[in-house]
């Protein structure tokens, strides 16, 4: 098989002889681009299609249009001055990229965080996760071609984001969560709201799932398309909803519990073959129908962590003493917390002054895009949509 | 080039000194044309004939362009009072612009009738305009007075070609007034089912202008020419999809006597220009040198020329049951009232409706079959290129053909122009004295109801596409030939064999019309009790925050 | 299974190739690159190792010193007993991979996690090291025309990119990323 590089362009592999091998009748492949700007690919990304008519028979992502050297910030200020750049890596859910970080340093530091700190960290966290669901549950239906849900997760989302405005005057990038706990104390009159939010919100979800979920053209757009089996997902690195939607029961908060987790009692959803609880006959464990339903039962699991975080907040200090210079000791830590989007990872190395000498950021979107070229293969253009909206990437993490 | 400050945003666009000057210009140029106005009317008091109605003409030209300069003087001089005037007034004016509407559309079919009376009067040939004016002023023509004018105007509406004339001009003015208003009535109800308002500032009351103002404001936008597209065929492509739109509404008949031209042959006119439309979106994919809108413009021919099949053998139930391809036939068959709808005729007829109804989505690529204009997949597939007027126009085609398509599913399947009462009850207002045949129009059978049933099913294909998702386009053809098809031409086999065996008046017809009929009446009254449930609920707020104040505040 | 578990069998089946590296707080093995892919299977295949999930590469220049060290996050996942039960951790291991700053060259893992494809892409972009038997490498996160390697401790930002002028030639002395100390 000859394959020569198109003029200029060494990411295009061109088949020259697969395009003679009709027998005399060539059929023209077309080279198109979805994105950078494109109202359905998640952020700056461009996908380079090959296709043939309407089928894709090549996928290349093509990423870093985001990239803003966060790693190389990272070598430059301190822990503390970091925290605004964690925010803005995946910015839908930057509460617990803040979490994740400071545990990092902390972990480093062997630093002590106080109870009442620890409970507002995961509220803070699941309450973000249920926001970054919310978007992402909207985009995926503005992405088949329902309009409303959209609206209707926003509506939900402006709740969830006034409730963070009370908390830290933030709307989406909040830099609440920092070294030794939360930054400031929880507002009077908070714990009430977010329980009156909590009896609005859990019932939404039913609602829906009668929307969209079940709807019939919304379940043939997604149903088996995409089916990525557990063991690719594993091997491709796949972690959160992408690798619990192919069936693989896997969350960090449960299998290796980080800061308070063990405390809660939740379930961890994931895939369900067609028929069961509730799942249409044509789903399959693996597909993209899968991975957008995890995230709706998430949801629910969410909603109960933060029903018995009310229950147990303590009071007290809600930030540990962080001295004002800080010197981070010659160590090396490796953390994951469980983001939005899978497992996000935080390399802190230190060597003795106050700015780390390298953090290195494992973007949970960054390995899931990475299983797009593979998967994106003899299927139709309609269904690249379908399964990088399944996917659910915030180029944020992906480009860093 | 000054630069500009946020001093410049601040301050009124046009100073104190320009307005006062502006102000002046306008009342001295309205003087000077009111003084050109009484002029003129002295003129006309001293000739008679031609140079007469010139002269008349004239007074009135410069009599009104001088009232609309001192009226324009006024609304710059009292500029905020006036603005403070139109906003409380805006729903009257919004509804006497509706009212205006319909009495601007009765007048030339009170005129024609007049014209008819003269020349049936008259035996023959070409009536002269003197002899017009006997018949009105009922006795010598002089050659000037008001009779003199009235027969000037009546004079060209004898012949065909200044009524055909009169009737595409209204034809295109409808079809642009329902393409804004659909437009603006689409945002309105995304809105609400979005659990958000839509417009509701410009014009006033609930954003009745915001079609006005989009329209205007794409007519004066650049003129956008892509690199390397084909120059002829880009311009070419909108007025192509345009103008079998407009065509359309010719043979689209309001009620018995409202129709631009009742073809013989109206029902296969209409579908032809159904499928004309094609044309001009591939022309518009091909030319805009862009790959995303050829696969847009590949996607909408394969779409549409795929349902038209099934739209085809849906058309011919109605067809079959009445037996003429005239439109007006069609519509009068269905006077006897609700049960004499050819949707509740027979099961085969009402699977024939929903047929219609859905391959016309397609056609008109709405939702859930709008792929070609998949904004998330295609940016906006063949219209990616277009922008400013050409892309008003595209607009424009799209929603006249979905107005026209709601209109032709009320017109072939349920009832047409006629209320659910029966005609014939109301047979005694019909050629009674005009406020009888006011009342007629509105109670039994006239252009309102055709108009109020057409965009209910307007109204159907908006609630549909703000519900449902995008079907893929290999599920779209699946549907279409896999189901579509095979329904369609039951439909059309049960219906022969139907009419064939069943007597209209047996109990079997008779049991079969009412269950249907009863079907369509609790569907309707379902609509209505969701109508008023929404309309009593219509101030409740979603969510219990949503007068919280934050702390503070 | 703990890392100096891990250490103890691997040097009992590489021998020397491999060290145990008792990092303070991010323990695990050095492994030669010359023989790191049979490591790489032996660890993911071996039932007792089962490290199936690559979470992260990492590369850490070791400036002063001329060397790039790259650090592979392993995980072990372990299926459950009964299907559709939670699955359990294995432990997890730091496989440290240290390789010349000036035309490294380190046998790609592609093969063994596909999940390496991007991880060493990236690598390659920001700092460098070239792996050998990759399918696809080529810059991920720069531009494809980038120059220089913009990890590294030596790194000098361009003074322009396709013509137009870089905010550190502008400023006055400033170099790399300006950031108050």
């Amino acid at each position: 098989m000859e394959e020569k590089v198109l003029q200029g362009r060494p990411d295009i592999l061109v088949d020259a002889d697969r395009d003679r091998a009709g027998g005399g009748l060539r059929t023209e492949e077309m080279l198109v681009n979805m994105g950078p700007q494109h109202p359905s690919t998640h952020g700056v990304l461009r996908l380079m299609l090959r296709i043939d008519g309407e089928l894709v028979l090549e996928c290349t992502p093509h990423i870093g249009y985001l990239h803003r050297c966060a790693e190389k910030i990272g070598e430059n200020v301190t822990p503390v001055q970091f925290i605004p750049i964690t925010d803005r890596l995946d910015y839908l859910a930057a509460m617990i990229n803040n979490h994740g970080y400071s545990l990092a340093v902390e972990k480093l530091l062997g630093m002590e965080v106080p109870e009442r700190g620890r409970y507002i960290r995961v509220i803070m966290s699941e309450l973000n996760r249920i926001a970054s669901h919310l978007v992402s549950f909207g985009a995926y239906g503005l992405d088949m071609g329902a309009f409303t849900p959209f609206v209707y997760a926003f509506r939900e989302r402006e709740y969830i984001l006034d409730l963070f405005e009370q908390v830290c005057g933030a709307r989406l990038t909040y830099s609440y969560l920092s070294l030794g706990g939360a930054t400031q104390d929880l507002p009077e009159g908070f714990p009430e709201r977010l329980a009156q939010f909590l009896d609005y919100f859990e019932p939404k979800i039913a609602e829906y799932n009668q929307l969209l979920s079940y709807n019939q053209i919304f379940v043939k757009r997604t149903a088996g398309v995409g089916v990525i089996s557990a063991a690719d997902a594993i091997a491709w690195g796949l972690t959160g909803p992408c690798l619990r939607g192919s069936g693989v029961k896997w969350d960090l908060r449960k299998c290796v519990p980080y800061d308070i987790y063990d405390r809660f009692d939740f379930d961890i959803p994931v895939g369900l073959p067609g028929g069961v609880d509730g799942a249409p006959p044509e789903v399959v464990v693996g597909d993209s129908w899968n991975r957008y339903y995890v995230r709706m039962l998430e949801m629910q699991q969410s909603a109960r962590i933060l029903r018995q975080c009310l229950q147990q907040l303590p009071s007290g200090d809600y930030r540990a003493k962080v001295p004002r210079v800080l010197k981070l000791p010659a160590r090396e830590v490796y953390l994951e917390v469980e983001g939005a989007r899978g497992q996000l990872g935080y390399l802190v190395v230190g060597d003795g002054k106050p700015v780390p000498r390298r953090v290195k950021i494992r973007g949970p979107s960054f390995c899931n895009l990475s299983i797009a070229s593979h998967i994106c293969r003899n299927v139709l253009v309609a269904d690249v949509a379908a399964i990088i909206g399944s996917i659910d990437v915030v180029m944020g993490e992906v480009d860093r | 080039m000054r630069k500009f400050t946020a001093d410049d945003a601040l301050r009124p666009r046009f100073s104190a000194a320009d307005q006062a000057r502006a102000v002046r210009g306008f009342v001295t140029a309205g003087l000077v044309l009111l003084a050109a106005a009484v002029g003129l009317g002295l003129v006309a008091g001293a000739t008679q004939g031609v140079g007469y109605a010139a002269a008349v003409g004239g007074l009135v030209l410069a009599g009104l362009t001088g009232a609309c300069c001192l009226l324009a003087a006024l609304v710059i001089r009292f500029a905020a009072l006036v603005g403070r005037v139109l906003l409380t007034l805006a729903l009257p004016i919004f509804l006497a612009g509706v009212v205006g509407l319909v009495i601007l559309a009765w007048i030339p079919a009170l005129l024609y009738e007049r014209v008819d009376g003269i020349k049936a009067a008259q035996a023959g040939g070409v009536v002269r305009v003197a002899q017009f004016e006997a018949a009105l002023a009922g006795g010598a023509a002089a050659g000037r007075g008001p009779a003199y004018l009235a027969a000037l105007v009546l004079w060209p509406l004898q012949f065909q070609l200044a009524r055909d004339v009169l009737a595409v001009v209204g034809v295109v003015g409808f079809v642009s007034l329902v393409a804004m208003f659909g437009i603006w009535w689409e945002r309105k109800v995304a809105g609400r089912i979005q659990s958000r308002l839509g417009p509701m500032r410009v014009g006033g009351w609930h954003g009745w202008a915001q079609s006005l103002a989009d329209g205007l404001k794409l007519l004066q936008k650049e003129d956008i020419f892509i690199a390397g597209a084909d120059r002829a065929l880009f311009r070419l492509a909108p007025y192509v999809a345009f103008i079998p739109a407009v065509c359309l509404f010719i043979a689209l008949p309001f009620s018995a006597a409202w129709v631009a031209r009742d073809l013989e042959v109206g029902l296969i006119f209409i579908f032809a220009m159904l499928g004309v439309g094609v044309l001009g979106v591939l022309l518009a994919g091909w030319a805009s040198n862009n790959k995303w809108s050829m696969l847009g413009a590949m996607r909408e021919a394969c779409q549409m020329i795929s349902y038209e099949i099934p739209l085809g053998f849906s058309l011919l139930v109605p067809i079959m049951t009445v037996g003429t391809l005239r439109l007006t036939a069609i519509g009068e068959a269905q006077s006897g009232g609700f049960h004499t709808w050819l949707a509740f005729a027979n099961p085969f007829t009402f699977t024939a409706a929903v047929v219609f109804f859905v391959a016309t989505l397609a056609s008109c690529k709405r939702a859930p079959f709008d792929l070609p204009e998949a904004e998330s997949e295609l940016v906006a597939g063949y219209l990616t290129e277009y922008s400013g007027f050409r892309w008003a126009l595209f607009f424009f085609a799209e929603y006249a053909e979905m107005f026209a398509v709601a209109a032709l599913a009320a017109v072939l399947f349920f009832g047409a122009w006629h209320s659910p009462l029966p005609a014939h009850w109301g047979a005694a207002w019909a050629d009674g004295p005009l406020w009888q045949r006011a009342a007629h129009g509105l109670l039994y059978s006239g252009p309102l109801w055709f108009v109020l049933k057409g965009f209910f099913f307007f109204f159907v294909q908006l609630w549909l596409r703000w519900t449902l998702p995008r079907i893929r386009l290999d599920q779209v053809m699946y549907a279409c030939v896999q189901v579509l098809l095979p329904l369609t031409m039951l439909a059309l086999l049960g219906n022969t064999f139907w009419l064939w065996l069943v007597r209209p008046g047996s109990w079997p017809a008779v049991a079969v019309n009412l269950a249907l009929t009863a079907l369509g009446g609790l569907a309707v009254l379902g609509m209505v009790a969701i109508v008023l449930y929404g309309y009593l609920n219509r101030r409740r707020l979603v969510g219990p925050m949503a007068v919280d104040p934050l702390p503070g505040g | 299974m703990t890392a100096a578990e891990v250490a103890e069998l691997l040097i009992a089946r590489f021998g020397s190739a491999v060290e145990p590296a008792p990092v303070e707080i991010h323990p695990g093995v050095r492994v030669a690159a010359p023989v790191w892919p049979a490591v790489a299977r032996f660890l993911r295949d071996d039932p007792r190792l089962n490290f199936n999930l690559l979470r992260c590469i990492s590369g850490l220049d070791l400036h002063p010193e001329p060397q790039i060290e790259l650090v592979y996050d392993l995980l072990a996942m372990r299926a459950p007993e009964a299907p559709g039960a939670l699955w359990s951790s294995g432990g997890e291991l730091a496989v440290r991979v240290t390789v010349a700053r000036h035309g490294g060259r380190v046998p790609s893992v592609c093969d063994v996690w596909p999940a390496a494809e991007w991880h060493e892409r990236e690598a390659y972009d920001l700092l460098g090291v070239s792996f050998d038997g990759h399918p696809d490498l080529r810059r991920i996160l720069c531009p494809d025309d980038w120059v220089g390697h913009p990890l590294r401790k030596d790194y000098e930002f361009p003074k322009e990119y396709q013509g137009i002028p870089s905010a550190a030639a502008a400023a006055e002395g400033a170099g790399g990323c300006g950031v108050s100390r």
